[in-house]
């Protein structure tokens, strides 16, 4: 699949200042992009416009040449937020989180994806607020990666971890991108990061 | 250490008083409803007693035994309370729903609908609902339970637009989760606390207004020993020095309202968002 935004403007609300001016960029399925820019330059904005969360005031967002509005139900293309403990409801417990994910509720690659997060069952039973961000993100992730996502859009995915587990994390995500052939966008604020985990580098500024 | 103690103290205590009241008020309605021929007999040997030991509540001018009627009146009012107050409920949680699941349209319909029933003064609103039900028992329920929902209605219905915009609900539309998921599983159970509390804070409320309603006579029949009746009788008597017909049935219709508040309170700091899993 090919996820295209095409000459995309992006300002909040009635705000003065235009967040986004005419970007365009493009991801393949198999393709891993990693955006740069100093913060304030509309990264996350660009990834929330990428995912259907905000609609660009100008220009368009395209799926396979299809805008993509059209697309009802299930969005091939997922975001995973930098903040992890708002991306979940706190009041339902984290098996509910895992729930959503787009598989039979017996899969196996549910099964595998949540042993290779590493994933212990005793979370599971836990509400938000008794388990740590990374442990919320595993989550998160789990949750994004169903079996019709096709693009998926890393936020900072990983700024709240050590480095070791920063590294396990990015580990599985690449080779589950790969295997599946699911394309990525990442946001960090580490160039060294994305130089490892990307195929290519895209400057915002 | 000493605070975590502390506040576990403080819960104990919240739930004792909770056990008690709801002990208190069953007692109240059971009391009540076994109760209902000794409120109706009348015995004219024995008629104007003022408070003693056989009649702590003493008699009225046919000789009825006024601390049987009132404990039946207040049976009574907790019952029609109880009902109201879950019909209330039930309406203003189903608007607030409603203005999530089914749009803009809806949602302003039902911003108009709250408008519209707060603004029109409670009692007169009640009047008009009880008398074109025929009053009476169903005119009471239908009054009280029909102007009751608004305000909390409208607390819910806020709670469901701030949820709207909340990160796991936009998320959960991306995942193709539909509007009816959305609103059962990621805003009921934020709804829950502010539900719980508003219903019970409802009680009291609906109590008072059964009773008033009665009180001007468009409620329940004057036979029917309600706490509403009793005080408006006893206003005929008051000048003549029968103290007592008025006191202690307004008392104890003070003290079961005060006893709801309390559990409305309680309710709320035990469900109290921040403190759900103390």
């Amino acid at each position: 699949m090919r996820l295209e935004a095409r000459e995309v403007s992006f300002r909040y609300g009635d705000g003065k200042r235009k967040v986004l001016d005419r970007v365009s960029l493009t991801v393949e399925s198999e393709e891993r992009i990693g955006l740069i820019a100093p913060s304030g330059f509309g990264k996350t904005t660009l990834l929330k416009l990428l995912a259907g969360y905000e609609r660009p005031n100008s220009g368009e967002v395209l799926l396979d040449g299809r805008p993509l509005t059209a697309y009802k139900g299930y969005c091939p293309v997922q975001m995973v937020w930098q903040h992890p403990e708002l991306s979940v409801n706190p009041r339902r417990r984290l098996k509910t989180v895992l729930l959503e994910a787009d598989w039979e509720k017996e899969a196996k690659d549910r099964a595998r994806i949540e042993k290779e997060l590493g994933i212990l069952e005793e979370w599971k039973e836990r509400y938000p607020a008794e388990v740590s961000g990374g442990e919320l993100q595993r989550f998160c992730i789990a949750r994004a990666l169903g079996q019709r996502t096709r693009i998926f859009l890393a936020d900072e995915i990983t700024t709240m971890l050590d480095l070791v587990t920063q590294g396990e994390l990015w580990n599985f995500l690449l080779g589950e991108l790969k295997r599946r052939r699911i394309g990525l966008v990442a946001v960090s604020h580490s160039p060294e990061l994305l130089e490892k985990v990307c195929s290519r580098i895209v400057r915002l500024d | 250490m000493r605070e975590t103690q502390k506040r576990g103290g403080r819960r104990l205590a919240m739930l004792l008083l909770l056990a008690f009241t709801v002990v208190f008020l069953g007692a109240v309605v059971w009391l009540g409803d076994a109760w209902q021929g000794t409120a109706l007999a009348t015995d004219f040997t024995r008629k104007n007693l003022s408070p003693c030991l056989t009649y702590p509540f003493g008699t009225d001018w046919m000789g009825r035994d006024m601390f049987a009627r009132t404990v039946a009146g207040l049976s009574m009012s907790i019952r029609i309370g109880l009902l109201t107050a879950c019909i209330s409920a039930g309406i203003a949680f189903l608007m607030g729903l409603m203005a999530a699941v089914m749009g803009r349209f809806a949602d302003g319909m039902i911003g108009i609908l709250i408008d519209l029933v707060l603004g029109i003064p409670h009692m007169l609103l009640l009047i008009l609902i009880s008398f074109a039900c025929g009053r009476g028992f169903f005119g009471v329920v239908a009054g009280v339970s029909l102007t009751h929902w608004a305000s909390l209605a409208r607390l819910l219905r806020g709670e469901v637009l701030q949820l709207k915009e909340s990160q796991y609900i936009k998320i959960a539309e991306r995942l193709g989760k539909g509007r009816l998921y959305v609103a059962f599983w990621h805003m009921a159970p934020n709804l829950l606390a502010q539900f719980v509390t508003g219903l019970v804070l409802l009680f009291p409320h609906a109590i008072l207004h059964e009773a008033s309603i009665t009180f001007l006579g468009f409620g329940l029949s004057p036979e029917q020993p309600a706490v509403g009746n009793i005080l408006s009788e006893s206003m005929q008597y008051l000048v003549t020095g029968k103290w007592w017909l008025a006191l202690f049935p307004g008392l104890l219709l003070v003290l079961v309202v005060l006893l709801f508040h309390y559990i409305g309170q309680a309710a709320c700091r035990l469900i109290d968002p921040g403190s759900t899993h103390e």
